[in-house]
């Protein structure tokens, strides 16, 4: 062995190393410790948050602790050099580990069975005997008819005073453990394209608003090429409760002037356009003095009348002389228990807006409209639904390119069909020898298997029982 | 009747049945064993009526179609799932290879799964599904992630009989692991059972149903002196545990289990395991969350560990292959794998969303 590895070049050695199972598992050991020292500390966190937490575990020696660490990367470690240079090692054990036993292994995959001579035949690791009262020759007709119903394609051959039939199933699997790998590679090149090419940003769109760009978390804006414009918002919740049922946002994108989609996205259905997609990712309340209320004023003669109004801006029930004002306004309504008013949320959760209607000039009633609740819509004098308070909240979207992402589905479903091939198929291999001993023939059998020996031995078992009856 | 109550049909006949086989297991009574495995079957069937009960309770609430409403969205409801899978798979294993013994170590893991139901004031309640939610991928995801659970959960079973079968040098790393393994497992559940007697038998608050009293009644109980006692005791017990390891190996081997027999178990549960967790757990998570927030990958805590775990559980099949790495080293593999998979599940939500606020996702 010594002498082995003092003939051995510079080359070799490198290759050896890249192509041991050992440097596998010693990778498999760093990554995952690294990786959860980097789930203890938060990335790209604020320092004093980190510091905070480091003095829970080293009191005063906390400042100092975060310096080491991050000077180590690992505030970011998932983006460092060297956790980086941990993956392309990997890539590389993975990748010269495959090509140094993929001749082999082709060589196997390749080949199809032949038939053994007596001498491989007896050292086979499954073997079987059985005597049947018929010659050879009508014994292979049953033979072949119970192989090719568990699925193999017999072959046979003739050899002096006796037959042998030999069938294999499988052999393709033996390639599942090298698609595994290969799509490991794939997924992480897809990444590396991901992560070249890619942008990942953020976008906060104001009802009726337009942007041509979206946002890195540190600020910088990336030009879409396009514009996208945010119609509506809505948030709808579950009967009598603060649980959001679906954000959904109305956008429309605009290229070189023209309108060109108009979609409807939600949680876990984005929109997609030249590249870019748009996922609802959060939402925020920022009303001004531009926000519309739309109602719908019906008179109690029944007349209709769509209404847009700003805050302080007065309409009129159609029909009659009534004039409404909003004059109050709370995002989320709620009630205490002495019956006090008040609003619970920051954000639009129970919209309600405080109506006063006059007559001549002089205070009739005034009255609360909820937008989720129906029975406050009607006043004294009609009915005033609320349908929106349009143009105070804005859509937050992930913003997101990625020309590698196919990559990685591609890799995924590599992936998905070499384990399947690894661990849920087998390469089995079955020889029949048929002898002919005075008016009955011996029918011996061999067979290997890859994998899951004891119920493979089984179902050669019931095999033998099917030919002989 | 209600899933709940079916539920709770389940759960007394689980922890029945985990101290039947142990009993099982330690007096070799053959009696004791055909009650350990009517037990279970009974807990089992009224497990799965109450989990299609919970499914047609959730369809009435949330009308959102029969998928939408698999009660599979929350912790409580998928440690329930794990449950279930953890029992079925038991139970083929029992049946496919006529011994009781495994029941001894696999319900204890059910027993704890359960404990921590009630003990961690989690929301047992049906929750509308928030709109992150509502995504087949998930589900897929969910169900998968689950099922490989239960199998990475058996392979512990099995990995610790055969550690227990295979070591007896006191002073050996294999023999001092796991004893310490074994020892810290009983040792929590114990500490379990206990928070259970105390909190939610003894002393019925209203608020028993809401607080999390996980180890209050000893590990981190407000009194100084309890938490000193709990932690010797816990001491002790490992002591004990290592002092009379072999007692446990005698039991084990006297019901004709082959050391070949484990390891071939183990590796066949990782080998079920591994794949249904590549797919589901792994990549349709990152499907999932690619379609919810448009990015596949982030590097979350969640996400870290089960990586680690990946990485675990790659690890053992691949030391399978180096010489030198059979036998105890790698069922050493096995035991860690589960541990990082229960952390992934529960430590990740518990202790690390402590630390950061990663809670709320
Ligand atoms: C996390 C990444 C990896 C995964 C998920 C993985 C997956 C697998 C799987 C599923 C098997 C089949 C095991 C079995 O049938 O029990 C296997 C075998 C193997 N792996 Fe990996 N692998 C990874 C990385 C590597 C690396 C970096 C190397 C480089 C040395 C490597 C070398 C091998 C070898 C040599 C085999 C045995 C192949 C055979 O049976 O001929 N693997 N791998």
């Amino acid at each position: 062995m010594s002498d082995n590895k003092r003939n051995q070049s510079i080359v070799d050695r490198i290759w050896n190393f890249f192509s041991s199972i050992t440097l596998a598992v010693v990778v498999f050991t760093v990554i995952s410790l690294t990786s959860i020292v980097g789930t203890i500390i938060e990335q790209q966190a604020e320092p004093e948050r980190s510091i905070k937490l480091l003095s829970k575990m080293f009191g005063d020696a906390a400042p100092g602790v975060y310096k080491v660490l991050d000077a180590l990367g690992f505030t970011n470690m998932y983006h460092s050099w060297w956790f980086f240079a941990l993956l392309f090692i990997f890539a590389a054990n993975l990748v010269i580990c495959s090509l140094d036993r993929l001749p082999k292994i082709w060589k196997l995959v390749k080949e199809p069975i032949k038939p053994l001579n007596p001498e491989q035949f007896n050292v086979m690791p499954i073997k079987r005997e059985a005597q049947l009262k018929a010659g050879p020759d009508e014994v292979k007709g049953t033979v072949e008819a119970a192989l090719k119903k568990i699925g193999y394609r017999p072959l046979t051959r003739r050899e002096d005073g006796s037959i042998q039939i030999y069938a294999e199933k499988g052999r393709h699997s033996r390639l599942g453990v090298y698609i595994v790998h290969f799509s490991i590679l794939v997924i992480l090149i897809g990444a590396v394209i991901g992560m070249l090419f890619g942008f990942n940003g953020s976008l906060n769109l104001l009802e009726g608003t337009t942007s041509s760009a979206a946002y890195q978390g540190n600020g910088t804006a990336y030009p879409l090429g396009f514009e996208i414009r945010c119609d509506d918002f809505e948030v709808s919740f579950y009967d009598n409760s603060d649980a959001p049922k679906a954000y959904k946002s109305w956008l429309t994108i605009i290229d070189n002037g023209k309108e060109v989609i108009k979609k409807e996205i939600d949680v876990n259905n984005p929109l997609k356009y030249k590249g870019i997609t748009f996922y609802q990712a959060s939402y925020g309340f920022s009303p001004n003095k531009d926000s519309l209320f739309r109602f719908a004023v019906m008179s109690n003669a029944g007349v209709v009348q769509n209404i847009q109004i700003k805050f302080g801006e007065s309409f009129e029930i159609p029909g009659t002389k009534i004039v409404g004002k909003v004059a109050g306004f709370s995002p989320a309504l709620g009630q205490d228990e002495t019956g006090r008013l008040f609003t619970y949320a920051e954000m639009m959760n129970n919209p309600a807006a405080l109506v006063e209607f006059t007559e001549g000039g002089k205070l009739k009633y005034k009255q609360w409209i909820l937008k989720r609740y129906p029975q406050t819509w009607k006043v004294q004098d009609g009915t005033v639904e609320f349908k929106d308070l349009w143009g105070a909240q804005y859509t937050g979207l992930q913003v997101r390119k990625d020309p590698g992402v196919w990559i990685v589905y591609l890799g995924s479903i590599l992936m998905a069909l070499g384990l399947f091939a690894a661990f849920f198929m087998s390469h089995s291999r079955v020889w029949i020898k048929l002898s002919d001993e005075k008016k009955t023939a011996k029918v011996s059998v061999a067979a290997s298997t890859n994998k899951n020996k004891i119920s493979f031995e089984q179902k050669i078992d019931k095999f033998i029982k099917t030919v002989t009856g | 009747m209600d899933s709940s109550q079916l539920y709770g049909i389940a759960s007394i006949a689980y922890i029945l049945a985990m101290v039947a086989y142990i009993s099982y297991l330690a007096f070799k009574n053959s009696t004791l064993g055909v009650i350990a495995t009517t037990i279970t079957a009974v807990g089992f069937v009224s497990h799965t009526l109450a989990f299609f009960l919970r499914w047609k309770e959730f369809y009435d609430i949330e009308q959102m179609g029969i998928l939408r409403a698999t009660p599979l969205t929350n912790l409580y409801e998928s440690l329930i799932f794990f449950v279930w899978c953890l029992i079925l798979g038991y139970l083929i294993i029992e049946w496919k290879y006529k011994n009781r013994s495994f029941g001894a170590f696999v319900t204890p893991i059910a027993g704890m799964a359960l404990a921590f139901i009630d003990i961690s004031g989690m929301s047992k309640g049906i929750q509308p599904l928030v709109p992150a939610l509502q995504s087949n991928w998930l589900l897929a995801h969910v169900t998968m992630s689950f099922l490989s659970y239960a199998a990475f959960a058996i392979s512990f079973a099995t990995a610790l009989m055969y550690l227990i079968v295979t070591t007896d040098d006191k002073k050996s790393g294999a023999y001092i692991f796991w004893t310490v393994a074994l020892g810290t497992f009983m040792s929590v559940l114990i500490a379990m059972g206990l928070d259970f007697l105390t909190f939610k038998i003894a002393v019925k608050t209203p608020e028993a149903f809401i607080q999390s009293y996980l180890f209050k009644a000893s590990y981190r109980s407000s009194s100084g002196a309890v938490v000193l006692i709990s932690y010797i005791a816990s001491a002790v017990f490992i002591f004990l545990i290592w002092k009379y390891g072999f007692i446990l190996k005698k039991m084990i081997t006297s019901f004709s289990i082959s050391e070949d027999m484990l390891d071939d178990l183990t590796y066949k549960n990782i080998a079920i395991g591994f794949p249904i967790f590549t797919l589901g757990g792994l990549i349709f998570g990152a499907i999932w969350a690619d379609q919810a927030w448009g990015k596949y990958w982030s590097w979350d805590p969640k996400e870290t560990w089960s990586l680690i775990t990946w990485f675990v559980y790659a690890f053992y099949l691949h030391a399978r292959f180096l010489r030198g790495w059979r036998g105890s080293k790698i069922a050493m593999v096995a035991v860690i794998g589960f541990v990082c998979t229960v952390f992934t599940y529960l430590g990740v939500n518990l202790l690390l969303s402590g630390l950061h606020s990663y809670g709320g996702q």
